[in-house]
């Protein structure tokens, strides 16, 4: 075991030593893609256990960032894309706004920052919405709040489950005011689904803030989120002007939240297809295996 | 040019950062000096009954032209002292609280809602985080959307961010043509998008916050024309006109069925950004 452990280490420093070599590599880039380093304990961990991991860190149980694609498939079983279709509109016409647009769709390989899909998880079958903050750091302009809001109408007229995975910088600053009402639009759909009786989660992973969280996130009916996201609704620099102090230790972490009762839970995303699951259970959404 | 029910007068040659400051102005009438005018014999009510009286909203029930309404206002303050209490018109979770209960007070008593709004925003501080402000705005928003009873928003000056929208999920939208509304303040718009708040004028001139933008985008109803008076002795003018505007939608809005209300303010904001 000692021998293993030794010999372990000294391929982990023998890799690190490599990184010194090649300064062309990107920070989180390491020899062969095959490892990445925790960047909340430094440790180095092969890509595939991070993987087997549900994306955590073994050691430590950071959670990394991770797409919608994946997010999805970490919960589902089988599931098919509803996302709409998609066509870029400048509706404030923002100077640069293309561009910028351009320059995001081509470093995320995403056209906009959501994912909605069909699914199942075990044999239950529901609507999940997974924001991407890869993409212009999953800000919500007209398009995202459109598909959240259509999200809820498909989920409603199927009396299916919907769950929604949070990340989001706030509000798209280039669309202006049709973002910020893009808050209303999307609080509006949460209200007319709630109406329907069906089941609404909301889990919000790192980031979520701004106009996310001031709309649809904060309006679950079981509110969820993994362990240190940080959210809230102002910034933490922005506060920090304001009050021209510094800020407490925690603050605006999901634990943070969770002790001032705005949390159902912290689930570990190794748990999270578990606990959503009991949940859909409980409220009626059996599966076809239970029927029989 | 017509905008809405009024024609501009000269001061359609301001530019968009001369309307901020005047918006802005320290001696532009604020909330309070409105609901003097608007609302005859006000009574203010105070608390959220859950934490505090959050004193940067005004609330309470009162008449206008004979109607009993219940209003509600964001307040800046007139002095420095005011300012200090009001906290500059930013309201803590529990103002969207206290808010939100006097306009379910509304409902019940099958009262029309008037808001007032002039708010930088919500308030980013330690505090209105614990106490849930992202929350308190998206229940204000949601629960406003299905309100069972007119309601009239007001923009009488600055109109910044959710935490007006928060208060103006209406069925009528007014501005008065010296009012703004925007997704943030140009400062914390030049910050978010250059990292550079000093070049806030130059996000004014982009961010088409202005009356008659909003005007033209087809998301707010109404711009009531100001005379070029920016004080409150000379402001009676802008005041009765906006009276007026606000009588006669009260007066269509109260012939409607309070299932035609919701109805028809949910779609409202709903097809906002849409056609995709």
């Amino acid at each position: 075991m000692a021998e293993i452990i030794r010999r372990q280490s000294s391929i982990i420093s023998a890799i690190k030593n490599l990184r010194k070599v090649k300064i062309n590599f990107k920070v989180k880039e390491t020899p062969m893609g095959v490892f990445e380093k925790c960047l909340d304990c430094g440790e180095l961990i092969s890509k595939s256990k991070i993987k087997e991991n549900s994306y955590t860190c073994p050691q430590c149980d950071y959670h990394f960032n991770i797409s919608s694609t994946d997010r999805i498939e970490l919960l589902l079983d089988k599931y098919k894309k509803i996302s709409g279709h998609f066509s870029f509109v400048n509706p404030i016409d923002f100077p640069e706004y293309k561009k910028k647009y351009r320059e995001n769709k081509k470093k995320s390989k995403l056209k906009e920052g959501i994912l909605t899909v069909l699914g199942d998880l075990e044999d239950i079958e529901l609507v999940v919405v997974s924001l991407d903050n890869r993409f212009f750091m999953g800000s919500m302009g007209t398009y995202i709040g459109e598909e959240v809001a259509r999200a809820f109408e498909y989920a409603e007229r199927r009396n299916l489950p919907i769950i929604i995975f949070s990340t989001s910088g706030g509000a798209r600053m280039q669309e202006g005011i049709f973002s910020l009402m893009q808050m209303a639009k999307t609080s509006i759909a949460v209200e007319r689904y709630h109406k329907s009786g069906n089941l609404y989660i909301s889990c919000m992973t790192n980031p979520t803030t701004g106009g996310v969280t001031a709309s649809f996130a904060s309006l679950g009916d079981i509110i969820l989120a993994e362990p240190k996201s940080l959210i809230g609704f102002a910034g933490a620099r922005v506060i920090k002007e304001t009050i021209k102090g510094e800020l407490p230790e925690g603050f605006q972490r999901a634990e943070f939240l969770k002790e001032k009762g705005f949390l159902d839970e912290i689930v570990h995303r190794k748990d999270m297809k578990n606990y959503i699951y009991k949940i859909l259970k409980f409220h009626g959404y059996r599966s076809c295996k239970d029927e029989q | 040019m017509v905008i809405g029910v009024v024609k501009m007068s000269s001061n359609s040659k301001l530019k968009a950062y001369d309307r901020v400051e005047l918006a802005r102005h320290e001696k532009r009438p604020k909330v309070r000096d409105f609901i003097e005018f608007i609302i005859k014999e006000p009574m203010y009510f105070h608390g959220d009954r859950y934490f505090a009286d959050d004193k940067s909203i005004l609330g309470g029930i009162g008449y206008i032209d004979n109607i009993p309404v219940t209003f509600i206002g964001t307040h800046k303050g007139k002095s420095l002292e005011e300012n200090v209490a009001c906290n500059f018109g930013m309201p803590r979770p529990e103002g969207y609280r206290k808010a939100l209960r006097l306009m379910k007070q509304a409902e019940k008593f099958k009262r029309p809602i008037i808001t007032f709004i002039d708010t930088p925003g919500a308030y980013p501080g330690i505090e209105a985080e614990e106490r849930g402000q992202g929350e308190a705005i998206a229940r204000n928003i949601m629960e406003m959307s299905s309100l069972r009873v007119p309601i009239v928003s007001v923009f009488t000056g600055e109109g910044g961010s959710g935490g007006a929208l928060a208060l103006s999920v209406a069925n009528r939208i007014i501005m008065m043509e010296n009012s703004i509304f925007s997704i943030l303040s140009p400062e914390g718009f030049a910050t978010i998008l250059w990292k550079d708040a000093s070049r806030y004028k130059e996000a004014t001139e982009v961010m088409k916050l202005t009356a008659k933008d909003l005007y033209d985008f087809k998301i707010i109803d109404k711009v009531i024309k100001e005379d070029i008076a920016f004080t409150l002795d000379n402001f009676e003018k802008n005041f009765i006109r906006l009276k007026k505007e606000i009588i006669k939608d009260l007066k269509v809005l109260m012939k409607k069925t309070s299932q035609e209300l919701v109805s028809e303010r949910q779609e409202k904001f709903s097809k906002i950004g849409g056609g995709f």
